[in-house]
């Protein structure tokens, strides 16, 4: 048993239903109970779908369980064809139908529907969403083309004459910006002579999935949904895969590089394909040097987000990691290419440690960071699922290619912004024309409580490091000092402070011993 | 498929159809979000799956607390494949829990399908975490699971649980009057103070606010059923000697008034004392309710399942607001708990028990109603088809009993209209 507060992923069947809710003409029979039916919110209201997922829960109940269920199973197949006439069934168990062991998908397979059936293992008690993801769009493209495998040996068919082409896997429901990377990267290709042949999951029927061997080569956008599917295409089809994630300008031009060698055709990289080196660049985006952040999130968008904070913005990275055990190797080795250890953890207490130990001055994360941001009162920007309805936004803003790049220079600068400004208020805080209760406008109430000016002193000295603060005292003219401090480094200064005074014996800390720290950590 | 099970009493004779087929209705699990805000010293661990979880969290929305008081204890491959004793396990997550969280009073052990279908007996693992944590904190365990509960339910079996735990004790006075069923605190602040004004009393309110000062029902407790999924609860209070009022639920002002009215008669009040503390706050319900009235008058409705609170709103909005109701389906229907409710509505529509999703949709999509209450799954789908809905979690989580929430009430349901037709794009 596992204790769990929060959760970054779903079971293993929400997954399948992302798959199922990404296609058209495909349904998912779900042998399950009636509560597993909260699903369908997840998609109506956090991604605002205008539809119900293509799914039918066998709703099974207590009652049931002595006699047939699999009779139940039958039924709720035999009604799901006859009402939503699909090009193709999946058929899976959620966690509960897999103890009572059904095996809804041989039934289904052997009661002669005219619909061609996938069955797909969920396996609830070891899996989570992105794989029950990754294995049902694998189990679809298997399903479909395995009698259309060409025998061991056979050259594939020459293209004579036809524009170079790929397919674009993993952009799924639910994802991360999904729907506007896909448009980006289109738009992209097509600038270079390459057609999008299939775009799949997202938006693809089963016939589509049938044309994946007419591609060229495989665009593996999202490996957590893709990389099964692109290494058995490439297995089976000999299509090669294009790895590069088009996160980031670098990453956007090495991608377009890769897509270019493995098609045999001409990429001019062009300096003016994105804002953001100019912005980064320019003299006002001076302070953003060596800022520190933390990235947390799946693997491909934090890898990526490290790569940009580093590369790009001049960032300091102070941590990164991820919620998914599976793609952990590719965040530890990028962590270990910036001199870190990857945090590999699905316990957010333990990401909350962790960020609130490091101090970032702005934080990366999913939608579970964003809170534990907001509750230490650090700037955040979200970069990866699990996300809330605010990140399904109306406008067009990617995260893939150029144009995403520059979304993410305006998404990730601009709570920077807003804590800069309030630092601008703070400094200005005993001007009588500032009032120190004022909240700042960009922080919710939580844990960001009114206070008068007094005890404000009190509480922004004692009350962290409870221990620490035990033992070292502050004289008044210290704390009135560390309050000058702006407030994103005010915690480190205090931090060292405390240290340096521990380490070289002062039980007082007075002015002095501020600068003094502070010189003696600006070695 | 459809059975009609029951023939109510005389003329009118509303049926009820028991309807079999795909739910897309919570499960019990689900209250858990209401039940914990209201028992603020009570921890739920839910022992289930990672479906569990997520429903939980989910249907939690955006309130994420530093750390909520729940949880679940996720079931692992090890624990179903037998190389984990499911009991040791539960006593080391119990033991990780407590000891991070000191302030705890009751943990409450919820039970799942998961836990259900493997037959891991949370009963008895309360009563073998009681002699450990004797003292210190309550265990109380209940179902919450899909395949036994849906949504409110959840709550219904949590009380029945507390009720069951408090039989035989003596320690605390009984009430007079135990109010059962969860209310926002400022409605049971309402509450209290009308009772207080009308002489009754001591009252108490389950669930309280905290989980040592349940009320103990004793043979001269009277229970008024504050919401009206609670058939369980009623009957383990029943079992222990209370008596249960006959009474509309406090859904506006009629509602509220003949609530009120029924403890008023069980406990003697006179009619002068009771309409003078009843008149004021009145007046100002009917009055705001009036407002929203005018936009209701003639508006059709339609009531998919999801809170068992589906009986009692057509009724309010028949007969305050002038609604047509047209259609009515909930997830379970107790005949005797909505019998003053059914007097009351008088001629309503046929009712329907449980209902297939895809034959209760399509039936909308052929009234085509001007209102459709539904769960949180289903509005954006009507809406995408042109029909407006108001999703009904938002009645369970807002406080809407009593007088001065009447109109409030009513204006949940004014709102999506009034906002369709300002809208013009
Ligand atoms: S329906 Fe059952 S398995 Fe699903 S969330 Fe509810 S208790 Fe858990």
């Amino acid at each position: 048993m596992e204790l769990s507060l929060w959760t970054y992923e779903g079971p293993p069947h929400v997954g399948a239903i992302r798959i199922a809710n990404s296609m058209r003409g495909v349904h998912l029979l779900l042998h399950a109970p009636q509560g597993d039916s909260y699903a369908d919110l997840l998609f109506t209201m956090i991604e605002r779908d205008n539809h119900r997922p293509p799914v039918t829960y066998t709703t099974f109940q207590a009652r049931d369980l002595g006699s047939d269920t699999a009779e139940l199973v039958l039924n709720s197949i035999h009604a799901a064809v006859e009402k939503h006439k699909p090009q193709v069934l999946l058929v899976g168990d959620s966690c509960t139908a897999e103890l009572i062991q059904d095996q809804p998908g041989s039934l289904a397979t052997s009661c002669g529907l005219s619909v061609p059936v996938v069955p797909i293992e969920m396996l609830a008690y070891s899996r989570k969403e992105n794989w029950g993801a990754g294995e049902t769009f694998y189990s679809l493209v298997r399903g479909l083309l395995q009698s259309r495998v060409p025998a061991p040996g056979t050259e594939p068919a020459p293209r004579g004459g036809q524009p170079p082409s790929v397919n674009l896997l993993g952009p799924s429901s639910l994802g991360f910006r999904c729907r506007d990377d896909v448009r980006e990267i289109t738009q992209l290709l097509a600038q270079m002579g390459v057609r999008v042949n299939v775009c799949a999951p997202l938006n693809a029927s089963p016939g589509d999935l049938l044309r994946l061997p007419d591609a060229d080569a495989n665009v593996c956008l999202y490996p957590e949904i893709a990389g099964p599917s692109c290494d058995w295409l490439q297995r089976n089809f000999k299509q090669p895969t294009i790895k590069t994630v088009p996160i980031g300008v670098g990453a956007t031009r090495e991608f377009l590089a890769e897509v270019a060698e493995t098609l045999g055709i001409e990429y001019a990289p062009d300096a003016t394909d994105s804002r953001l080196p100019w912005y980064s660049r320019s003299v006002d985006s001076t302070y953003l040097t060596g800022k520190r952040v933390f990235v947390f999130g799946d693997a491909t968008h934090v890898v990526a987000a490290a790569r940009i904070a580093h590369e790009e913005l001049a960032f300091e990275v102070v941590g990164m990691g991820t919620y998914s055990r599976e793609q952990a190797r590719a965040v530890r080795t990028a962590a270990t290419e910036l001199g870190l250890k990857a945090l590999i953890s699905d316990d957010y207490l333990e990401v909350e440690r962790v960020i609130s130990e490091l101090q970032p001055e702005l934080v990366l994360g999913t939608q579970m960071e964003r809170h534990i941001a907001k509750r230490l009162g650090v700037p955040c920007a979200v970069i990866s699922t699990p996300a809330h309805v605010q990140d399904y936004p109306a406008r067009y803003s990617p995260q893939m290619g150029f144009e995403g790049a520059n979304v993410i220079f305006d998404s990730w600068v601009h709570p920077l912004m807003m804590g800069l400004e309030e630092h601008l208020l703070a400094m200005f805080r005993d001007d009588f024309e500032f009032n120190d209760s004022a909240q700042p406008s960009h922080l919710a109430a939580e844990g960001v409580a009114k206070r008068s000016e007094n005890t404000a002193v009190n509480d922004s000295i004692h009350s962290e490091d409870a221990d620490a603060a035990a033992e070292l005292t502050w004289d008044l003219n210290a704390e009135r000092e560390l309050r000058k401090i702006p407030f994103f480094v005010r915690g480190k200064a205090k931090r060292n402070t405390e240290k340096f005074a521990a380490d070289t014996g002062v039980s007082v800390i007075n002015v002095n011993t501020l600068y003094e720290a502070k010189a003696h950590y600006s070695r | 498929m459809s059975e009609a099970v029951l023939a109510s009493d005389g003329d009118r004779s509303p049926v009820v159809t028991v309807e079999r087929g795909q739910r897309a209705v919570f499960c019990g699990l689900t209250s858990i979000v209401w039940l914990h805000r209201k028992i603020q010293d009570a921890f739920f661990l839910v022992v289930g799956s990672r479906t569990c979880a997520h429903l939980l969290q989910s249907a939690a929305g955006v309130m994420i607390f530093a750390e909520p008081r729940f949880a679940t204890a996720i079931l692992q491959d090890r624990d179903l494949a037998g190389m984990a004793d499911c009991h040791e396990e539960l006593d080391r997550v119990v033991e990780e829990l407590l000891s991070r969280r000191p302030e705890i009073k009751t943990l409450f052990l919820v039970g799942s399908c998961p836990s259900e279908v493997i037959k891991l007996d949370l009963n008895n693992a309360a009563g073998r975490l009681q002699t450990r944590y004797d003292g210190r904190v309550r265990m109380v365990a209940y179902s919450g699971s899909g395949i036994e509960t849906t949504f409110t339910q959840g709550e219904d079996k949590c009380l029945a649980e507390l009720v069951a735990a408090n039989s035989g004790r003596t320690d605390r006075e009984s009430p007079a009057l135990i109010i059962a069923g969860t209310l926002s605190d400022i409605v049971e602040d309402q509450f209290q103070r009308i009772f207080d004004d009308l002489g009754i009393g001591p009252i108490a309110f389950l669930p309280a606010r905290s989980g040592d000062t349940m009320p103990i029902a004793g043979p001269h407790t009277r229970v008024l059923l504050a919401q009206p999924y609670l058939t369980e609860t009623a009957q383990a209070l029943k079992g222990q000697g209370a008596k249960l009022l006959n009474a509309p639920f406090p859904l506006g002002a009629e509602g509220t008034l003949l609530w009120l009215k029924a403890a008023a008669d069980e406990f003697g009040v006179t009619d002068s004392l009771f309409n003078e503390v009843t008149a004021a706050p009145l007046a100002r319900a009917k009055q705001a309710v009036g407002y929203q009235r005018e936009k209701l008058r003639g508006k059709r409705i339609a009531f998919l399942p999801d809170s068992q609170l589906e009986l009692p709103l057509a009724r309010f909005l028949a007969r305050e607001c002038d609604m047509n109701v047209e259609s009515i389906t909930t997830p379970f229907h107790d005949p005797q708990i909505m019998a003053s409710e059914l007097t009351l509505f008088g001629d309503h529509p046929d009712m329907i028990e449980g209902g297939d999703l895809e034959t209760r949709l399509d039936h909308v999509r052929q009234l085509r109603p001007d209102l459709t209450v539904c769960g949180m799954g289903i509005a954006n789908p009507l809406e995408a088809e042109g029909l407006r809905s108001k999703w009904s979690i938002e009645l369970i989580f807002s406080p809407i009993q009593g007088f001065d929430q009447a109109g409030d009430l009513a204006g949940l349901f004014s709102r999506p209209l009034s906002r369709a037709a300002q809208l013009e794009v």
